[in-house]
C-alpha cells in the first residue's frame, strides 16, 4: 500500500507537497488504527470483554459444577450473600487488607525511596536487591512465609523465645486474629518496594537546587520535605497507592498458601472465598462473590485514570 | 533530596545507613532464609536446640531430589513455554496497538487508550471462573494454549500502554522524512520506527515474561492437573506434603524458581519504573 506514486524517492519535496502528503496521511490513519488495534482488541474481547458479560449471566443462575441443567434465579445469589457470615467477613477482611496495609506500605516506602535517593557506593546494587519482594512470584515468597509462621520452626518464634520474651511458640496461622495480622505483615512485606521504586522515580524529578536554597533559607528537613519534594512526587505516590489497594484488594496466592482462608473460613477475601465456593461446585455463588470486588474495583479504577491522565 | 545538607557522619549513620540495614534485613530475610533452609540437611532443620539461622553443614539433597523425585523440571518447561508463549503474542499484538494509540489521531483513539488500561487493572479474581468456562467450551483446558491466549489479556494493556508513551517520545519527524522519501507506512514503522523503539519493546517484553512467570490463578484453575502445572502452582500444591521432611526440597524449588525472574529483572531495574510511568505521565 504504497501511500505517495507520484514522488520519487530521493526528489527535493516542496513544502506544499508534504502537506498534502499529511493530510492524506491523517485521512488514512483513521483505518489503518482500526487494523492495528484488532489484534489486541480480539484478544481483549474474547478472553476479557465476553467472559465478564458471561460472568454476570453465570452469578444470577443456579448453575453448578458438572451439572448442565441451571436457571435464573436473578439476584438470589446475591442477596444470599448478604446474610452468609463468612462472606461478611470476607468484606471484613478485604478492606482491612486492601486499605490497612497502605499506610504501612506508603510510610514505609517513602521511607525507603528518601534513603536510596541518597548517593552512596553500591546504590544500584541495593536499589536491584531491595525489590525483590516485589518481583519475585508471590506464591513463592509466600512459602518462605509459610515456614516463618510455622508454629514449631518459626525462627521469629525462636528468638523470642530465645530472649525470653515469650514462653511458648506463636500461633501465627492457627489463630484469627494473629493470621490475619500475619497476613497483612506479608502483604507490606510484598508491597514496600514497589512504592519504593515509584516514589524513588518521582524524587528524580526534585530540583536539588530549589532544596539546596531553602535549606540555605533556613528550612528543616521536615518544611524541606513538605514544601519542595512532597509536590514533585504527590501524583505519582498517589498513583502507587491506588494500584497497590486495587491488587492487594484483588490479592489471591499470598492467602491461598499461607492461610487458603482458614483458621475456621476467618480470613477468607474475595478471590479465595471465590475460589473455595467453586471448589464446591456452587459455581453461580462463586461467580457473585467475585463480582461483588467489581463496583469498588470500578471506582478506584476510575480514580487511577483520572491521575493518571491528568499527570 | 531531602538529606541535602546532612553530610555529618552522625547524620549519616542515622539518615542512610542504619535505615538501610533495617531495610536489608526487613526485605531480605525472606530470602536468606529460604536460601539457608534448602541447603540445611533435615537433621540440622528440625532440630529446634540449635540456632536456626546459621548453617553448620551444606547439602545440595533438597535440590537434588527436586531434580530426581518431583515433576519439578516439567513444571520449568510448562512455565517456560508458556511464559514465551504468551510474551511473543502479547508483544506482537501490543506493538501495533501502542503503536496506533501513540502516533495515530482517530475518532475513539483516546477513548480506547483509557479503555486498554482500564483492562490493566482487571485482577484474575474477577474473571476466573467465566473464563474457566470459555476456556473448557474452546477446548483448551489443560493445554498450554489456555494461558498462552489468556494471559494476553493482562499483558496487552499493560504493554500497549507501555509502548504508547515510549513510540510518543519519538521525534515523528523521522517518520515523516521516510514517508516523503517514499515508504509506505508499514515500513516507516519497521525500518525507522521499531529500532529506535527497541529499548520499550525489550522491557515491556521483559515484564511481560515476568508477569506470566508469577501468575498463579488461572494457572492453577486452568491448567491445574496432572503435569501441566506451572512452576508457581506446582511448588504449592505438590511439594507441601503431610510429612515434616519437605521444607528443605519447598525452600530450595522457592530458590530455583525465583532466579528466572530475578535475573530478567536484573537487566532492567532502571528502566522498569520510567517504563510504568511512561505511558502514565504521557498519556
Amino acid at each position: 500500500m504504497s501511500i505517495i506514486t507520484t514522488e520519487q524517492p530521493g526528489r527535493p519535496v516542496i513544502p506544499e507537497a508534504k502537506e498534502r502528503l499529511l493530510v492524506r496521511l491523517s485521512r488514512r490513519e483513521s483505518s489503518l488504527a482500526w487494523i492495528f488495534l484488532a489484534p489486541a482488541l480480539i484478544i481483549l474481547v474474547v478472553f476479557m470483554a465476553y467472559p465478564f458479560a458471561y460472568g454476570i449471566y453465570i452469578s444470577m443462575t443456579d448453575a453448578m459444577v458438572g451439572f448442565a441443567a441451571k436457571n435464573f434465579v436473578w439476584f438470589e445469589n446475591y442477596q444470599r450473600l448478604l446474610d452468609d457470615p463468612i462472606f461478611r467477613k470476607t468484606v471484613r477482611n478485604t478492606f482491612i487488607y486492601g486499605f490497612g496495609t497502605v499506610p504501612f506500605k506508603l510510610v514505609l516506602g517513602l521511607w525507603l525511596a528518601l534513603v536510596l535517593n541518597q548517593s552512596f557506593r553500591f546504590s544500584r546494587v541495593y536499589r536491584a536487591f531491595l525489590l525483590l519482594p516485589w518481583i519475585v512470584p508471590t506464591a513463592i515468597s509466600s512459602l518462605a512465609f509459610l515456614m516463618l509462621y510455622n508454629g514449631v520452626l518459626s525462627p521469629i518464634s525462636w528468638v523470642l523465645v530465645d530472649w525470653g520474651i515469650i514462653g511458648d511458640n506463636i500461633n501465627f496461622l492457627g489463630d484469627p486474629v494473629n493470621a490475619i495480622v500475619s497476613l497483612c505483615v506479608a502483604n507490606i512485606w510484598r508491597g514496600v518496594p514497589f512504592f519504593g521504586v515509584s516514589i524513588l522515580a518521582g524524587l528524580q524529578a526534585v530540583p536539588d537546587e530549589l532544596n539546596e536554597a531553602a535549606a540555605l533559607d533556613g528550612a528543616n528537613v521536615w518544611q524541606r520535605f513538605w514544601a519542595v519534594t512532597w509536590p514533585v512526587i504527590r501524583n505519582i505516590t498517589l498513583i502507587a497507592t491506588l494500584f497497590s489497594i486495587i491488587w492487594t484488594f484483588a490479592d489471591f496466592q499470598l492467602i491461598y498458601v499461607l492461610t487458603k482462608g482458614g483458621p475456621a473460613n476467618s480470613t477468607h477475601v474475595f478471590g479465595t472465598y471465590s475460589y473455595q465456593t467453586l471448589g464446591q461446585t456452587f459455581i453461580g455463588d462463586a461467580a457473585a462473590i467475585s463480582l461483588y470486588m467489581f463496583p469498588i474495583l470500578a471506582v478506584l479504577a476510575i480514580i487511577l485514570l483520572r491521575y493518571v491522565r491528568h499527570d | 533530596m531531602a538529606m541535602v545538607g546532612s553530610n555529618t557522619r552522625r547524620n549519616r549513620w542515622l539518615g542512610l545507613y542504619l535505615p538501610l540495614v533495617f531495610f536489608l534485613i526487613f526485605l531480605l530475610f525472606p530470602f536468606y532464609w529460604m536460601l539457608i533452609v534448602s541447603l540445611k540437611p533435615n537433621s540440622e532443620l528440625l532440630d529446634t536446640s540449635v540456632n536456626p539461622f546459621l548453617l553448620f553443614s551444606i547439602t545440595f539433597d533438597h535440590y537434588a531430589y527436586l531434580f530426581t523425585d518431583t515433576e519439578f523440571v516439567r513444571y520449568t518447561l510448562n512455565t517456560f513455554i508458556v511464559t514465551v508463549g504468551s510474551t511473543v503474542l502479547a508483544l506482537s499484538a501490543s506493538i501495533f496497538a501502542g503503536y496506533a494509540l501513540g502516533r495515530f489521531r482517530f475518532r475513539g483513539g483516546s477513548f480506547m487508550g483509557a479503555l486498554i488500561f482500564l483492562c490493566y487493572l482487571v485482577p484474575p479474581t474477577l474473571l476466573f471462573i467465566p473464563l474457566s468456562q470459555v476456556v473448557s467450551n474452546l477446548g483448551l483446558y489443560n493445554s498450554y494454549w489456555a494461558l498462552i491466549f489468556t494471559y494476553p489479556t493482562f499483558l496487552i494493556p499493560f504493554a500497549s500502554w507501555l509502548l504508547m508513551g515510549y513510540f510518543r517520545t519519538i521525534a515523528i519527524d523521522l517518520e515523516h522524512a521516510a514517508l516523503v522519501d517514499g515508504a509506505t507506512r508499514l515500513q516507516a514503522m519497521r525500518h525507522v520506527v521499531l529500532p529506535l523503539a527497541m529499548p520499550g519493546i525489550l522491557s515491556a517484553g521483559i515484564f511481560c515474561f515476568t508477569l506470566a512467570w508469577n501468575e498463579f490463578l488461572y494457572a492453577l484453575v486452568f491448567m491445574g492437573s496432572g503435569n501441566m502445572k506451572t512452576v508457581p502452582v506446582g511448588v504449592v500444591t505438590d511439594l507441601i506434603r503431610a510429612d515434616v521432611y519437605f521444607w528443605g526440597s519447598l525452600m530450595a524449588a522457592g530458590i530455583l524458581g525465583s532466579v528466572p525472574v530475578a535475573v530478567a529483572y536484573s537487566f532492567f531495574v532502571d528502566n522498569y519504573i520510567s517504563g510504568m510511568t511512561a505511558g502514565a505521565t504521557k498519556g
